[in-house]
């Protein structure tokens, strides 16, 4: 039985003029990878700042676990964690104490243990000493999903996680992060604009457009339902023709 | 307030230091250059001047607790900044850490690195010039405290700068402590300020632990109501900062800055 990982309910968000989120609701149950789809400005990365904290919604709640991130902040994020393309961890520090300071602030108990086996498992043993800025964009994504992964979050929260990948790692990775949600049973909400990626890895998608969502369900329905070939097919006709989604809303 | 979690933001700034030699360097090497400066230039003023007057730690302390005040200020918008320029924000904050303890995990690892470096150089004051502490007694520790929260004070007023007006506002930090020297009575006493500046020195803690040394050096008399003058002003300017702090990390989150924030174009 699937149990409700993250429920988010009618959350919006303006930005001036800008409407960014208008009322969005979904839900990703444990088990579950949720592919959280749209082109850019669409309100993806404001939806992933919003669930991460760092962005007040104007209306509208989610929990994580049935905590309220209103009320209960700091259990809430101890159940998350999350991975940007665009949020390296600091390069001047070594991997190895990138991931024991975050242990710290996670509440690892078993640190040393934890870090060995999440080196182990991303490849990065020869470079426990290494500063990270010193990495490649690869071995940094590596790094960044091992921080993702400290906690054994119940939710984790990946913005584009193999963007910076060459396709036999990215397979690898993408590899890594399946098994990971099968054994910890963990919930994922995973933004990406590789729609082959998406059709790999994600059970359910949720198009966002301008805000809104316009479809959403199993990447196989939804192609079969609007009878295309393949998710980018359906992409590219969403973001040229949304009017011709709208009924779904 | 999980202090394990502001360890963490303390030992990242100790991590920091250990990679890097040069930011052990940077501690010492400005406040060692105003002691040798100050130093002789107290030597030269002993040889032109009467005796009694103990130049030495009139001077060389006044130097001494000035950038102790400063180092303290400092320490916290640097540490700061580590984070700024390693586009941090979005990692710490999106863990269970609170703004609080991020907050106190600033001022813990300047409090730490800034007695550190006051330690070294209170030594290194004393083997080469022969200046000592104890001149001004026991009491001078709860004067040091005013000028640490001061520092802290102002550290947190700094960063919450930098949070509203973007990194670039960092030009606006540095030169603070430099600033606010000819109005504190670093080295002179406020009285042979203009009246109307008298009134800006009497707004500002530091004034009140400099008078208030300068009247243990001379007079040998300790200055209590200086010292709760001071106190009760410094804890306006903490709770003042803190709120203000509060207020614009509030602001940063409901604009959504703290997840750009590396840009220079925030407003």
């Amino acid at each position: 039985m699937l149990k409700e990982i993250l429920s988010v309910k009618d959350i919006s968000k303006r930005f001036n003029d800008i409407l960014a989120l208008d009322g969005i609701s979904f839900i990703v149950s444990s088990d579950e990878i949720v592919g959280l789809l749209g082109p850019n400005g669409a309100g993806k990365s404001t939806t992933i700042n919003i669930l991460l904290g760092l962005l007040k919604p104007d209306r509208g709640e989610f929990w994580v676990d049935s905590l309220s991130m209103h009320n209960d902040r700091e259990e809430v994020l101890q159940r998350m964690n999350f991975f940007a393309h665009y949020a390296p961890l600091p390069g001047n520090l070594t991997v190895f104490q990138n991931l024991y300071i975050f242990s710290i602030v996670y509440g690892i108990r078993n640190k040393l243990e934890v870090i060995d086996t999440l080196l182990r498992q991303f490849d990065l043993e020869k470079y426990r000493n290494t500063k990270t800025g010193l990495l490649s964009s690869g071995e940094q994504t590596r790094l960044g999903l091992a921080k993702a992964m400290l906690n054994s979050p119940k939710l984790l929260l990946l913005d584009e996680p193999t963007a910076s990948l060459d396709p036999s790692r990215a397979k690898e990775i993408r590899g890594v992060i399946k098994s990971f949600v099968r054994e910890n049973r963990c919930g994922v909400l995973w933004t990406s604009h590789n729609m082959y990626e998406v059709e790999d890895v994600c059970d359910r998608v949720i198009f966002l457009f301008r805000g809104r969502i316009l479809i959403e369900g199993n990447p196989k329905d939804l192609l079969y339902r609007w009878e295309k070939s393949n998710l980018e097919e359906l992409f590219i006709s969403l973001v040229n023709e949304p009017i011709y989604f709208k009924g779904e809303l | 307030m999980n202090l394990v979690r502001s360890w963490a933001i303390v030992l990242r700034q100790l991590y920091l230091m250990r990679c890097n030699y040069s930011r052990v360097i940077s501690i010492f090497i400005w406040v060692f250059v105003d002691i040798l400066l100050w130093g002789f230039l107290t030597k030269y003023l002993i040889t032109l001047t009467h005796k009694g007057i103990n130049f030495t730690s009139l001077i060389l302390g006044a130097v001494l607790l000035w950038d102790f005040f400063s180092r303290i200020m400092h320490g916290i918008t640097m540490a700061f900044f580590e984070d700024v320029w390693a586009r941090n924000f979005i990692n710490l904050f999106s863990t269970p850490i609170t703004v609080g303890e991020y907050l106190l995990g600033l001022i813990l690892s300047s409090t730490l690195i800034g007695s550190f470096a006051f330690t070294i150089m209170l030594l290194v004051a004393m083997i080469i010039f022969g200046f000592s502490f104890l001149a001004y007694g026991i009491t001078i520790i709860p004067f040091l405290l005013i000028l640490l929260i001061f520092g802290i004070s102002l550290g947190i007023i700094s960063v919450s700068l930098v949070l509203r007006l973007g990194p670039s506002a960092e030009w606006i930090i540095w030169p603070i402590p430099a600033i606010l020297s000819p109005f504190v009575g670093v080295f002179y006493p406020i009285s042979v300020l203009p009246t109307w500046l008298q009134i800006l020195s009497k707004s500002l803690p530091p004034s009140y632990v400099f008078e208030a040394l300068r009247s243990i050096l001379f007079y040998k008399v300790f200055s209590i109501g200086d010292l709760l003058v001071g106190g009760v002003l410094v804890l306006i300017y903490l709770g003042s900062s803190s709120a203000i702090f509060l207020r614009t990390f509030n602001y940063c989150i409901r604009r959504g800055i703290l997840y750009k924030f590396n840009a220079e174009n925030i407003t």
